[in-house]
């Protein structure tokens, strides 16, 4: 590098740049937060939603599942199972497990009660309505 | 050493390396979970080695870098750190919330441990990598303002550099940022966004800071180049690092409910987050070529090398590869992200990390660098560990194309388990390089008890 350009100048760079992005970060988290509310449908945020959320990560369902394609990659993409299999087959699924198949992936027994499976269906319900751009490519996820 | 407290740096390095050894078990015994899908079920389902393994990562990580910094600030202030005696006592409070921590995932069922530690009064849990239980959290949060108070003292009573300016204000950053941990809000859309501000602000932002601060350190020593040319390049580095990085973090609002624009500010601005991590590669390698001195710790050397070279090809490279919305619509959330998670880590984090160690471990030992057997020894395990890893990246990579290629990319979609099955190959051979990881590991402790000739030392 050239001997005019001096380390205070790339301080310079350094903290202008960086000022400059966080602003421009900051300006579009405020256009995103008032652009949400369409595509989250938060008017259909029930007691119940927020209980689910609450069963789903007070049991690290993240910790095997992805949800909207975050988490873990070691069993199905649950963003879209409401879709995929439908609220009856996701108690029942819940209710059976483990399936002991040799050898085969394994989803504990969680012990949940009735109340309880009703508020993840409402919660995977409501997830599965969020606007994501058509995401995931397909059914299976 | 040219001050004394500066020792406090070794249980740090200790306690890093330790808590290594466990996270790397805890991926083989996911890695074989994989695919002996009731592998050690349900005594450890797959969710709490999941938890064990990332969490010690980020533990011992951030132990590395306090270590780091406890031996690098009063040699850059000149002077001695503000109190040995909190840092030693941090050291403690920071290993025992830790391991209690790790225990609790381990012992008990993660509701259970949910309930116990006051989740229903302060909601944080069971979110990726933010797993803890909130005390967990504040544990964390008290340790680290306690640990920048303490460095941030010592630099304002001693000699002001770049190097430290640069390294504080990625500690700054990092405990800044880690307080969007707590914030876990009732709507998904808005707890995912704000997620992001604690992981993407991280790894491609504030955490970069520390890493290229870490870096012209060593490369100063090592090479003893002028100290303005090495700082240039790290304003250099970092500038590009933030300007690129942080609206780069829309390269995770692709699908999560957020606005269609990022797609393409994301794109644009994340497509550019290879440049900083290109120019560590050129400045790491331009600062030995220019080298006007020979240290004997020539393994120190290799290590701030290779972090040049794996940043660059983890992130830099394996970032870019899914970065842009039309293929990370395929690859999102698949066997692509966990090796470039993989690779990315290594090579930036563990790396800058094991660089530093290298170059203070023997200093704190007593003499300016190893005996040329324990340096063999520790060349050995660089380059197990470093293919290994390249390894795993590669066979992660394999399976990932699999999986998009049968459950996204195609008209007739399987269903994810039946793509898990027939991709298994690549899971073995994903777990064999493990092993090797983890033989290279072994080695690398094994080098620090080796004696051999001190003829090194001269
Ligand atoms: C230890 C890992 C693990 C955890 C934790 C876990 N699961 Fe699962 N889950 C699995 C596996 C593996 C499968 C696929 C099993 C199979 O096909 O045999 C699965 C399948 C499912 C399915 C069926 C998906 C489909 O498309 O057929 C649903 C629904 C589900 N899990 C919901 C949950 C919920 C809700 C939680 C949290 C309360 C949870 N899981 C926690 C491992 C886990
Ligand atoms: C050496 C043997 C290792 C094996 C077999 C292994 C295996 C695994 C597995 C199976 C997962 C979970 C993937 C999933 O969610 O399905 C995982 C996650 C992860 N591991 Fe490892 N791991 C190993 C070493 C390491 C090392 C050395 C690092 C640090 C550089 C690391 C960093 C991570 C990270 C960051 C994640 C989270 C990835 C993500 O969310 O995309 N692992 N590992
Ligand atoms: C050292 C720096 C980096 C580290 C440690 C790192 C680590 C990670 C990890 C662990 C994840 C998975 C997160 C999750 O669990 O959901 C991830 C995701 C991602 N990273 Fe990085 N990364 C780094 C740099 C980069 C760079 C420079 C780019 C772009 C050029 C990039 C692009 C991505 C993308 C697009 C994803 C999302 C993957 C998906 O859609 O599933 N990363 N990164
Ligand atoms: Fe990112």
């Amino acid at each position: 590098m050239s001997h005019s350009f001096t380390k205070s100048t790339a301080r310079n760079i350094f903290f202008g740049g960086a000022l400059f992005a966080f602003l421009l970060f900051l300006a579009l988290t405020f256009d995103t937060t008032r652009a949400l509310p369409k595509r989250d449908h938060r008017e259909n945020l029930t007691a119940a939603v927020v209980r689910g959320k609450y069963v789903w990560e007070t049991h690290d369902c993240i910790g095997c599942h992805t949800l909207l394609g975050e988490g873990a990659y070691f069993a199905p993409e649950l963003g879209n199972v409401y879709k995929r299999r439908g609220p009856a087959f996701i108690k029942a699924w819940i209710e059976a497990q483990p399936t002991g198949a040799p050898g085969r992936r394994q989803m504990p027994q969680f012990h949940l009660t009735p109340q309880q499976l009703d508020d993840l269906v409402a919660f995977l319900k409501w997830t599965s309505e969020i606007d994501t751009n058509n995401w995931p490519p397909n059914i299976e996820g | 050493m040219q001050y004394r407290s500066q020792a406090v740096a070794k249980p740090y390095f200790i306690g890093a390396i330790a808590l290594f050894i466990g996270q790397v078990v805890f991926g083989l015994v996911m890695g074989l979970q994989y695919v002996v899908g009731d592998f050690l079920f349900p005594a450890i389902p797959f969710n709490v080695a999941r938890m064990v393994h990332t969490n010690l990562l980020i533990v011992w990580l951030l132990m590395g870098f306090m270590g780091s910094a406890y031996y690098l600030i009063p040699e850059e202030a000149e002077t001695e750190l503000h109190s040995p005696k909190l840092a030693i006592a941090m050291f403690w409070v920071f290993l025992a919330a830790g391991a209690l921590t790790v225990l609790g995932y381990l012992l008990v069922p993660y509701a259970t441990l949910a309930k116990d530690t006051g989740n229903a009064v302060l909601q944080t849990m069971g979110r990726e990598f933010l797993e803890q239980p909130w005390p967990t959290k504040l544990g964390i949060v008290v340790v680290a303002l306690a640990f920048l108070y303490n460095v941030t003292m010592t630099v304002l009573k001693g000699r002001k550099t770049s190097v430290s300016l640069v390294l504080l204000l990625g500690l700054w950053g990092l405990a800044l940022f880690f307080l969007f941990s707590f914030y876990d809000p009732n709507n998904l859309v808005l707890d995912k966004y704000y997620w992001w501000w604690v992981v993407h602000l991280w790894v491609e932002g504030v955490w970069e800071l520390i890493l290229g601060a870490l870096l012209a350190f060593v490369l100063i020593k090592v090479t003893g180049v002028d100290r303005e040319v090495i700082e240039k390049w790290l304003y250099l580095i970092i500038a590009m690092t933030l300007i690129t990085g942080i609206i780069g973090t829309g390269h995770h609002y692709y699908w999560i409910g957020t606005p269609k624009y990022w797609q393409w500010w994301g794109g644009v601005f994340s497509a550019l987050e290879p440049l900083p991590f290109f120019m560590m590669t050129l400045f790491a390698f331009s600062m030995v070529g220019r080298r006007r001195r020979e240290h004997p710790n020539k393994v120190a050397t290799l290590w701030a090398l290779g972090t040049g070279v794996m940043s660059f090809l983890g992130a830099g490279v394996w970032g870019f590869m899914h970065t842009l919305a039309p293929v990370n619509y395929y690859t999102h959330g698949t066997q692509i992200t966990a090796s470039h998670g993989h690779l990315s880590f290594y090579g930036a984090y563990v790396m800058v990390v094991l660089t530093m160690i290298s170059y203070a471990m023997p200093v704190l030992r007593g003499r300016p660098a190893n005996s040329r057997a324990a340096q063999a020894w520790e060349t050995w395990a660089f380059w197990l560990m470093t293919v290994s890893m390249m390894l795993i990246a590669l066979f992660l990579t394999a399976a990932g194309i699999l999986q998009v290629w049968l459950q996204r990319l195609t008209d007739t979609p399987l269903p994810f388990m039946a793509v898990q099955d027939k991709i298994a190959f690549f899971y073995w051979l994903r777990e064999a390089a493990g092993m090797g990881f983890l033989l290279g590991l072994l080695v690398y402790v094994a080098s620090f008890f080796v004696k051999g000739e001190r003829e090194a030392l001269a």
